[in-house]
């Protein structure tokens, strides 16, 4: 490593349109507490990119998410995400203001870029983490509290950045440091960190950078962009989800879901086993392969709770499983479980939901 | 010329049957099988469409990894690609994903030195192992040719200049045209692998293997001692405690004592 001083946090600021990504607004929650404990003096800085207007517009929301000063690389060679443009744009951001950290939300554009910017820079990258520390006591407390490691046996400072991500499924965690380069670069699972309120009277301070983007940089050419059908509300942001799997039986299972979805103000998802049968369009899936979801509550009818799914759904507030069987996995998980046949528990629910919600 | 494809592959546990020690807290890799990585099998399919319907189209699949990776050069032989290359040496243990996408390059321009330019890189968007999905767009990197990642579909003009790719992103679809050479990363939705077959299987199969010697590597700039980013633990999380039992005698009784319940605890 060089002589450079390395200093402040860095989050990329993802925008689409001018939004903010939530997963932006989640790392710019988690970096107003990591900043803190970062040795010496720091600021909580966003870097965004993207044509004048959007860069604006999500500069704004980043400094109303928490960030205290925002690098933009404005120009209108950056309106479509590209690896190349927002490569060249981020990288020249980094090596002219050299941060220690700079985490990126893992969302597709997050998972895309930041690899191409750590093989540019020749740094480490920890990819789709789920907890990050500093303090060596906030990580031990953690690894005695929820783990199975024994931390007496690690040497841990107060300096690195402690990343750590599920591995084989979410079977195993690793933790990761980047001693030997500087910035320290993660990937974060988007709906595991907190985002802050929205402050939209909060002030920050903007830093116009050049990066010289050029048409001829960007070699891949976007054509457009078509919406999927049938995945009207994202699962990723729902507040209540009523997924269903196996244990349905038939694809018209999901019509007894999908009421009381609507009953509730939920939205339907699956389980892998379905789609495998055929009965329901595989954007719906939730899971590791599919859509990680971190909703207030989880209802799981007829899903016993293969690794791949539960590590979609270990971020849920609550979890209510429907099984017949009282020894499958996911009873394991749930906050609530019931054994017994989701076709006479769920109608049930239905006709009665309304009696004892809170008004 | 021919048109050059390489195919990058991993050999991985398979990850249904991965258990975890629960003393040690270690991964028990002991009698599961390895498997070629999902991802990377619809990276050689789509590798193999190109070749079904082009004449001159000649598929190298790339591995490092343990001796025993070879199994996913055969694999891919028998599929219908024509060589395989095993990067293998002790010196690339706890390699990260900076140098594996260091080592993969190196050998790819090996290999193009001998034996020509390369039109196109396919790899598989991520590993069931690591889970990372970063080796695809470092090795794009190290390359210096354009990436694509999440595809989806994929088309190459006549001329194979040209590719057209959608990508499967969160909500939408991306339609992004560009040249070769590029890499390209897989989903499973790009394509439906097919089975080996039997005269592939009988036939002769060219496979390479490579140390770091033989690739011009340091031993100090591979490995743990070469890597950025160095895995200080790795342990399973405490299993969950598990939730309450919801009673009843019927399905009418447990919904109304969860309902009860979920109101008392102000969930709803």
């Amino acid at each position: 490593m060089t002589d450079k001083t390395y200093r402040d946090l860095w989050v990329f600021a993802e925008q689409n349109d001018g939004v903010l990504a939530p997963a932006s607004a989640q790392l710019l929650g988690e970096g107003t507490r990591l900043v803190k404990d970062m040795d010496g003096d720091n600021t909580l800085c966003a870097v965004v990119a993207g044509n004048e207007e959007d860069s604006r517009q999500a500069a704004a929301d980043a400094i109303a998410y928490g960030a205290k000063k925002v690098y933009v690389i404005a120009d209108e060679n950056l309106t479509n995400y590209t690896t190349d443009g927002y490569t060249k744009a981020v990288c020249a951001a980094i090596t002219e203001y050299n941060p220690d950290i700079v985490l990126y939300g893992a969302t597709p554009q997050g998972r895309d870029l930041a690899p191409r910017i750590a093989a540019r820079l020749g740094l480490g990258l920890t990819a789709d983490c789920t907890r990050l520390d500093i303090k060596a006591d906030d990580y031990i407390a953690y690894a005695q509290a929820e783990t199975m490691l024994d931390p007496s046996t690690l040497d841990l400072d107060d300096v690195l950045l402690k990343q750590t991500k599920p591995s084989f499924g979410g079977k195993l965690m690793a933790t990761m440091v980047c001693p030997k380069t500087k910035p320290q670069m993660a990937t974060v699972r988007p709906g595991v960190m907190d985002s802050l309120q929205k402050d939209p009277a909060a002030t920050g301070e903007i830093v116009a950078v050049n990066a010289g983007i050029t048409a001829e940089d960007i070699r891949v050419t976007v054509k457009g962009k078509t919406v999927d059908a049938a995945d009207g509300v994202a699962l990723a942001d729902a507040e209540i989800i009523v997924a269903g799997g196996r244990g349905l039986g038939d694809a018209s299972g999901f019509e007894l879901l999908q009421k009381l979805a609507d009953k509730i103000g939920g939205v339907v998802a699956t389980s892998g086993a379905p789609i495998d049968a055929g009965w329901i369009d595989e954007s719906l899936m939730i899971g590791q392969t599919g859509t990680i979801v971190r909703p207030r509550i989880y209802i799981a009818c007829g899903i016993s709770g293969s690794i791949q799914h539960l590590a979609g759904i270990e971020n849920s507030e609550t979890i209510i499983a429907i099984n017949t069987d009282k020894d499958v996995p996911i009873f394991e998980i749930a906050d609530y479980c019931i054994v017994g046949d989701l076709y006479e528990v769920v109608p049930e629910l239905i006709e009665h939901w309304d009696e004892y919600i809170t008004k | 010329m021919a048109f050059n494809i390489i195919v990058c592959a991993k050999q991985v546990p398979d990850s249904d049957l991965v258990r975890i020690d629960p003393k040690t807290g270690s991964i028990i890799r002991k009698g599961v099988p390895g498997v070629l990585n999902a991802d990377d099998a619809n990276a050689l399919e789509e590798a193999l469409k190109i070749k079904d319907k082009h004449d001159d189209v000649y598929i190298t699949v790339v591995t490092m990894g343990p001796p025993q990776a070879e199994e996913v050069l055969f694999e891919a032989i028998a599929k219908g690609a024509d060589e395989g290359i095993l990067i293998n040496d002790i010196a690339l243990a706890s390699s990260d994903t900076f140098v594996t996408s260091t080592v993969l390059k190196t050998a790819i321009e090996k290999w193009a030195a001998d034996n020509g330019e390369i039109s196109l890189v396919f790899a598989g968007r991520e590993a069931t192992d690591g889970d990372t999905a970063q080796v695809g767009p470092q090795l794009a990197e190290r390359l210096d040719i354009p990436q694509v990642t999440y595809a989806s579909s994929f088309e190459i003009s006549e001329d194979m200049k040209t590719v057209t790719i959608s990508r499967k992103l969160e909500g939408y679809h991306e339609e992004v045209e560009v040249n070769t050479p590029c890499l390209v990363t897989a989903i499973k939705d790009l394509n439906q692998p097919r089975y080996p077959h039997m005269h592939n299987v009988f036939a002769p199969m060219k496979i390479t293997s490579w140390n770091i010697e033989d690739l011009g590597l340091d031993a100090d700039s591979v490995g743990l001692a070469g890597s950025p980013s160095v895995v200080i633990s790795s342990f399973p999380l405490k299993k969950g405690k598990g939730g309450m039992f919801v009673e009843g005698e019927s399905g009418a009784e447990q919904a109304a004592n969860l309902l009860a319940a979920l109101k008392d605890k102000r969930i709803i």
